[in-house]
């Protein structure tokens, strides 16, 4: 329990960056130009990429020892709310946050010095493959394995649906050097080339303008063992926890950015010679989708506010909750916003329905919100097995 | 707005509001509000409000010192009112206490300040509210009920209803018609009534669940002093405008709700299901996780509006402190199972043997609270208060 107004503040700094972000996608990623831009290949502009990181936007979560910027969860859920807002489609959240997040967590300083310089600076893309086909949303279900061969690692099996692998210089692989398949230890990252002998890519399309693809290994040499030999896992959470955090955020946005353009569009579009805001059945949706958005904003500060505390368990608590309740509002925003809209949201050129596609998929990443209310079903009955007297567990 | 405490005066501060609680509420009315029971007698509630009062004021937690309360912040505002409801103590009436005193406080006279507030703090007089009326619901400004001016006295004829505690209480404050010749929210006046007068018949309305805190009053040429008006006269609608911007602060009732989401959990720990406990049920547990979550991103939110913005916060967070304290009440007759068939009025002796504690209030709760969505501006009224203020509709 918290009553702290920082944690609901923004700093001047984080307010200014917003605006710039926010900015900046107004006139560069306006949706005409999104639409022609997500339809190319590799879905984004090269120019914008180098912009991205001349803002700073590349090297945001990255440390500064490793030349990124050392922003916190705040800072992150600043820039994703804007990107949510804005409905840009890169590889910012998969590499710069997703990958390089592991790759930080895993603690391998010198592999961090090597690839993460460059990887602020949007010289070289990363992209994460660590989902399964039998593994759903558990990171820990890995049957994909890593063999000794004299000095290298070799990787066989498969991953699916890794982000923006179409357009990655290094991938970042979870395989399994020891245990079976859903156990928790004997799992290590690796780092690899995606241009190495042994990987079959397949290259596709999602519905939000993104760019995935599957990835068959069959004794694919491996650059390099990240970290420790079977301390795979714990960076690996680490990172998709922050991208829970990040994608939230950047849901958050694009609430909110539903919320506003259907309100205008309710005050001004008329039927039976008035707006049809004037109607109470419309009003009282939109009043829920209102408070949807607010709770959802209550939601991203939590996570944030939680992750700055730093407790392990308090963070996967937070970050879940709010994927949670960020999840089932977003799609009830989402879909709100088109009932709201009625037949003119169906159509293409106009950006609600995209901004449903775009909240659907992050409903689908990380952990969708069932999986997430499992998650924190089982941490709230550790939590109340610890407490012991339910009256101890009331008053932490 | 803001908390600028720093964090370890704030948790020197909950342990003193805790201990204070735990040393002195009694221990059988811990018991039973922590069993879901709320039947408390006029005797009781006025010695534990005695009990608070003596400590400091605390029986009025959001009174200002110049007018014998504690003059906390926000921040310990919210603290005490998590703790008071942790600790299972009894809600009191708070007619005087939440409602009357600030509106007194902001448009009283001198001499109605000094005359009521001392007795509202010290619990010797319960204040019932007369709002509604037969025909005037959530259509608050068409109220009817008359006081016509005589010399220096109003006279008052009519009814209020669903007036709560107004057979426990000795005053009541509420709305009248003044005058009906412009819009019906002009022409309405705050008044203060006591309610022995002459002419006042007191009808109690038991509620479907068996609880009889509503009434009905009746007003039969009541004779009320001028100096009993608050504010000025025909502005009562404006005077309980000012009340409604001030409920903001514990709308959401989140204190008890999450002392009931702890029981519902440490019952559910200990309700078997085959071989482990329903606390262990996938689908019980993942019911019961949605509710913690919406309560979470509820708690945050009313901190949020605490710390600093303005505008139509209280209705949202009457909205959805109701829908989640709903949603813990579902629960609560879910853990009890079979048991949630039991009456409340089972006496200890045919009490079944089998029956965990508490188990005859769950399904009395659960019905019981139907009331919150409806009572205090209704939940709809509640979504066009947003909509115009707000969202500008």
């Amino acid at each position: 329990m918290r009553v702290d107004a920082s944690d609901f503040e923004l700093t001047e700094e984080q307010r200014l960056f917003g605006e710039s972000v926010a900015r900046f996608l107004e006139q560069e990623y306006p949706f005409e130009k999104r639409a022609r831009i997500v339809a190319g290949e590799p879905g984004f502009l090269d120019e914008h990429w180098r912009q991205f990181a001349e803002l700073g936007w590349l090297g945001l979560a990255i440390p500064e020892r490793y030349g990124g910027l050392g922003g916190g969860a705040g800072d992150v859920a600043v820039l994703m709310e804007q990107i949510g807002r804005g409905l840009l489609a890169s590889p910012l959240l998969t590499s710069n946050v997703l990958a390089a997040g592991a790759l930080v967590a895993s603690g391998d300083r010198a592999l961090c010095d090597e690839i993460l310089p460059s990887t602020a600076a949007g010289e070289t893309r990363l992209a994460l493959a660590y989902a399964e086909p039998q593994a759903r949303y558990d990171p820990f279900d890995v049957a994909t394995s890593a063999r000794r061969d004299g000095e290298h690692w070799r990787i066989d099996g498969s991953k699916i649906v890794v982000g923006f692998a179409n357009c990655a210089d290094q991938l970042i692989v979870s395989a399994r050097t020891a245990g079976d398949r859903r156990d928790r230890g004997g799992i290590s990252l690796f780092l690899v080339d995606p241009g190495s002998p042994g990987i079959d890519a397949h290259h596709y399309h999602t519905h939000d303008g993104g760019r995935a693809s599957d990835l068959a290994f069959e004794a694919a040499e491996a650059v390099a063992l990240i970290g420790r030999e079977g301390g795979g896992l714990a960076p690996l959470e680490h990172a998709l926890d922050f991208a829970s955090l990040a994608v939230a955020a950047e849901a958050c946005g694009a609430m909110w950015a539903v919320y506003e353009q259907t309100l205008a569009y309710i005050k001004t579009r008329e039927q039976f010679g008035v707006p049809i805001g004037s109607f109470q059945a419309i009003q009282h949706r939109m009043v829920d989708v209102f408070m949807r958005c607010e709770l959802a904003r209550s939601m991203v500060h939590d996570a944030v506010a939680a992750w700055g505390r730093g407790d392990r368990a308090e963070m996967a608590r937070a970050v879940s909750a709010a994927r949670v309740n960020i999840g089932n509002g977003a799609r009830l925003v989402g879909e709100e916003g088109i009932q709201l809209h009625g037949a003119i949201a169906m159509t293409d050129e106009v950006s609600i329905g995209h901004y449903l596609k775009r909240i659907t998929m992050i409903n689908a990443s990380f952990g969708d919100p069932a999986w997430h209310l499992a998650r924190y079903a089982g941490l709230m009955r550790e939590q109340s097995g610890n407490s012991g007297n339910g009256d101890e567990n009331a008053s932490k | 707005m803001r908390a600028d405490e720093p964090l370890p005066d704030l948790e020197a501060f909950r342990s003193e509001v805790r201990s204070f609680l735990r040393e002195n509420l009694p221990h059988d009315i811990r018991e039973r509000v922590k069993r879901g029971c709320n039947d408390f007698t006029t005797a009781e509630l006025r010695d534990w409000m005695a009990v608070l009062a003596h400590r400091g004021g605390w029986s009025c937690p959001n009174w200002p010192a110049e007018h014998g309360g504690p003059g906390w912040s926000h921040a310990q505002k919210y603290i005490f009112e998590r703790e008071y409801a942790l600790n299972h103590c009894p809600k009191l009436p708070n007619g005087g206490s939440a409602m009357l005193g600030p509106t007194l406080m902001h448009y009283g006279t001198r001499e109605q300040k000094n005359r009521f507030l001392p007795d509202i703090l010290t619990g010797k007089t319960f204040w019932a509210q007369g709002y509604s009326e037969p025909n005037a619901g959530s259509d608050l400004a068409s109220l009817k009920c008359r006081a016509d001016r005589d010399g220096n006295h109003y006279v008052i004829n009519g009814s209020k209803i669903w007036t709560t505690g107004a057979h426990t209480s000795q005053w009541l404050f509420g709305l009248f018609r003044t005058d009906s010749s412009g819009r019906k929210q002009q022409g309405i006046t705050f008044l203060m009534i006591k309610l022995s007068s002459p002419g006042i018949t007191v009808r109690p309305l038991p509620m479907f669940e068996g609880s009889d805190e509503l009434a009905e009053v009746f007003f039969d040429d009541v004779r009320v002093p001028v100096d009993q008006c608050v504010g000025e006269e025909h502005d009562g609608w404006n005077v309980s405008k000012y009340l409604l911007s001030l409920e903001r602060f514990g709308a959401a009732h989140i204190g008890t709700t999450t002392a009931r989401l702890d029981r519902v959990k440490e019952l559910a720990a200990t309700t078997p299901v085959g071989e482990a406990s329903l606390l262990d049920d996938p689908v019980f547990a993942n019911k019961l996780a949605q509710a913690e979550i919406e309560l979470r991103a509820l708690d945050v939110t009313e901190q949020r509006f605490l710390l600093g913005s303005s505008g139509a916060e209280a209705a949202m967070l009457k909205i959805r402190g109701t829908e989640v304290q709903q949603m813990v009440m579902e629960l609560l007759v879910e853990v009890a199972g079979v048991h949630a068939q039991l009456a409340p009025d089972t006496g200890q002796e045919d009490r079944p043997r089998h029956a965990p504690a508490g188990a005859e209030y769950a399904a009395h709760g659960y019905f019981h609270f139907r009331k919150t969505p409806i009572w205090g501006g209704s939940n709809e009224i509640m979504r066009n208060i947003i909509a115009k203020a707000v969202l500008g509709l």
